[in-house]
């Protein structure tokens, strides 16, 4: 089975909205697919249709070689979903939750407490274990929900937006759970609002926008359409900054900007700029407390793909 | 996350240990999920009020505000009249509660996690109607308990107080699939509140509930007839004080098969498709 998602020509109406507008894909066994797009795409529907929440109006879509219309059940059997908003029994213990969830995947009394007991220890919870979840905090509460949805071991798991709301660290935490899912053999869909993320973990990434992918690629190949990236640079003596700002023009051949809070950036073409930059700052004697090198964000993303400003309130994303 | 445990929290489970040929899947989901509701009663003990102190004040109230007036100055005659007829009352109302949180669960998105589950879809439904089981039995040893203490006393043995029981229960488990239903489309909590709260009222006051029917205008008469909450008041009433039971018992069975034919497609419909 070389493909764990097909998804072909998937067309969601909501009233008069129309939520996916024959969105078609397909995400190799092992690999993982990231899906980036604003507020109200339609990644959440495309999501929910495939975890089969949701019929879709039209296109038809199989996962893990099953169709999720006809073959529902083999479907369930095959996914774990974790949506944007935990889905978890807050007055449940996390423990509770992971058990019952094995309990309705058939697993006896016993297998569902070990599993549980595992998925608590992998994800740094096995002290909060006994506790009700509604007294974890919004990152425990993502693990958990991811938890829930691995306790079947799922060879297709959907993340919708799995660190958004989430700090830096634990969005690093999250980045990593998902790199060993892909190391133990899953395939992951993951849905973003970040280039950096998708860029990170996709080996394919699809760009959705009003319920149509305008864009498949690598992650290489998107950010070469999408073109440069922002290197910034903070002097530690402002005094410096004219000669930062010297190197940085000569290292990218453009004009740097002056940014507020005395920094420095300029668009770069690849990543050796950043050495090109170090070794010449260096030379220079120039001190920095900040060099950074940025992906664009997803507005200028679209801004080069469509053209436009992305707006969220385009139209609502389906709950 | 704890690196050491890494080999083992995905990939895809051993055909071996998962047991696809256990049976009853639909009784066994449902009983797992009840268990979820049950434990959700034990940690919100508020969520009990309806059951616990509904019918002791109403009980109160009824008995020392109106008994003087409608019995004639004997609020211990009153009381026998009016303690079946809370009993009834508390139960209809006691049904709006599993609408609130069945629509406060789709909302919060913990049915979306059932929903990617292989399991029936009508598991999740079933097993919060079966977790209310504990919540009626709560409902009716406060209501006989504390009318025992106010100086209710049961005329007949226990096997027909029991049968009072559990015929008041069964018909709340009937009852409450409308309340289902009506969290299954209505579009917040407050809302079904509102709506089952409307239902009710009419219902419980429009019955034998509190005075008798002989003394209400022709009209409204042939309403509470029809009413089955009158039905299931006067069946408990019968059972707890003696007299003929045998109609009302069946009128009530026949509401409650009524109730059931309805409401479960309606709420199974409506469950479907709530996106």
């Amino acid at each position: 089975m070389p493909y764990a998602i097909e998804a072909e020509g998937l067309v969601k109406r909501f009233g008069a909205t129309v939520a996916l507008d024959g969105v078609s894909f397909a995400v190799e066994t092992g690999s993982v697919l990231g899906v980036l797009g604003p507020n109200g795409a339609g990644k959440t529907t495309a999501v929910r249709i495939l975890a089969t929440l949701l019929a879709a109006d039209g296109g038809s879509a199989r996962v893990a070689g099953h169709d999720v219309i006809s073959q529902a059940a083999d479907v369930r059997r095959a996914v774990g979903l974790t949506g944007q908003y935990a889905s978890v029994d807050e007055a449940l213990t996390g423990r509770q939750n992971l058990v019952m969830i094995g309990q309705l995947l058939d697993l006896s009394g016993r297998a569902a407490k070990t599993r549980a007991a595992e998925l608590l220890a992998w994800f740094d919870l096995t002290d909060a274990a006994d506790r009700p979840a509604r007294t974890y905090s919004g990152g425990m509460r993502r693990r958990l929900d991811l938890a829930a949805s691995l306790v079947g071991r799922p060879a297709v798991v959907f993340l919708d937006e799995p660190t958004t709301g989430l700090d830096p660290s634990k969005r690093e935490d999250m980045w990593g759970i998902v790199r060993s899912l892909v190391s133990d053999g899953s395939t992951v869909l993951l849905t973003t609002q970040y280039l950096d993320e998708a860029d990170s973990l996709a080996d394919d990434i699809i760009v959705i926008d009003h319920g149509r992918v305008i864009a498949h690629d690598r992650p290489d190949g998107l950010k070469r359409i999408v073109g440069s990236q922002t290197l910034t640079v903070r002097p530690a003596d402002p005094g410096q900054l004219g000669a930062a700002t010297r190197v940085l023009a000569d290292v990218s051949g453009a004009v740097p900007k002056l940014e507020p809070g005395r920094t420095v950036s300029v668009a770069v073409g690849g990543d050796e700029a950043m050495t090109a930059t170090v070794a010449r700052l260096a030379e220079a004697g120039i001190a920095v407390t900040e060099l950074s090198l940025s992906l664009p964000s997803l507005d200028e993303v679209f801004f080069t793909l469509t053209g436009r400003i992305a707006s969220s309130d385009d139209l609502e994303e389906a709950a | 996350m704890n690196p050491q445990a890494t080999a083992t929290v995905a990939g895809v489970l051993p055909v071996a240990t998962r047991t696809p040929t256990r049976r009853w899947p639909l009784l066994r989901h449902s009983l797992v999920l009840a268990k979820r509701g049950l434990i959700n009663i034990v940690r919100t003990p508020e969520a009990l009020i309806d059951v616990t102190l509904q019918p002791i004040i109403f009980l109160l109230m009824f008995t020392y505000i109106f008994g003087g007036a409608i019995s004639h100055g004997s609020t211990h005659a009153y009381l026998q009249f009016l303690l079946p007829g809370i009993l009834g009352q508390t139960i209809a109302m006691g049904g709006i509660a599993i609408g609130v949180n069945l629509n406060n669960d789709i909302t919060k998105g913990i049915f979306d996690r059932f929903r990617s589950l292989p399991i029936a879809r009508s598991a999740p439904l079933i097993g919060a109607v079966l977790a209310d089981v504990v919540r009626y039995a709560i409902l009716c040893v406060v209501t006989l308990g504390f009318g025992y203490l106010l100086g209710f006393r049961a005329h007949t043995g226990v096997p027909e107080v029991l049968a009072a029981c559990g015929l008041s229960i069964a018909f709340a488990l009937c009852l409450s699939w409308a309340s289902v239903f009506v969290g299954m489309i209505a579009r917040t909590a407050g809302s079904v509140q509102g709506i089952m709260t409307l239902i009710v009222l009419p219902l419980s006051f429009g019955s034998n509930t509190f005075v008798p029917t002989k003394t209400m205008p022709g009209w409204l008469q042939s309403f509470v007839h029809v009413n089955p909450l009158t039905h299931l008041v006067a069946a408990v009433r019968g059972l707890l004080l003696g007299g003929a039971v045998g109609s009302d018992v069946l009128w009530t069975l026949g509401w409650m098969g009524a109730l059931l034919v309805v409401f479960v497609p309606l709420a199974m419909r409506a469950y479907r498709r709530r996106v």
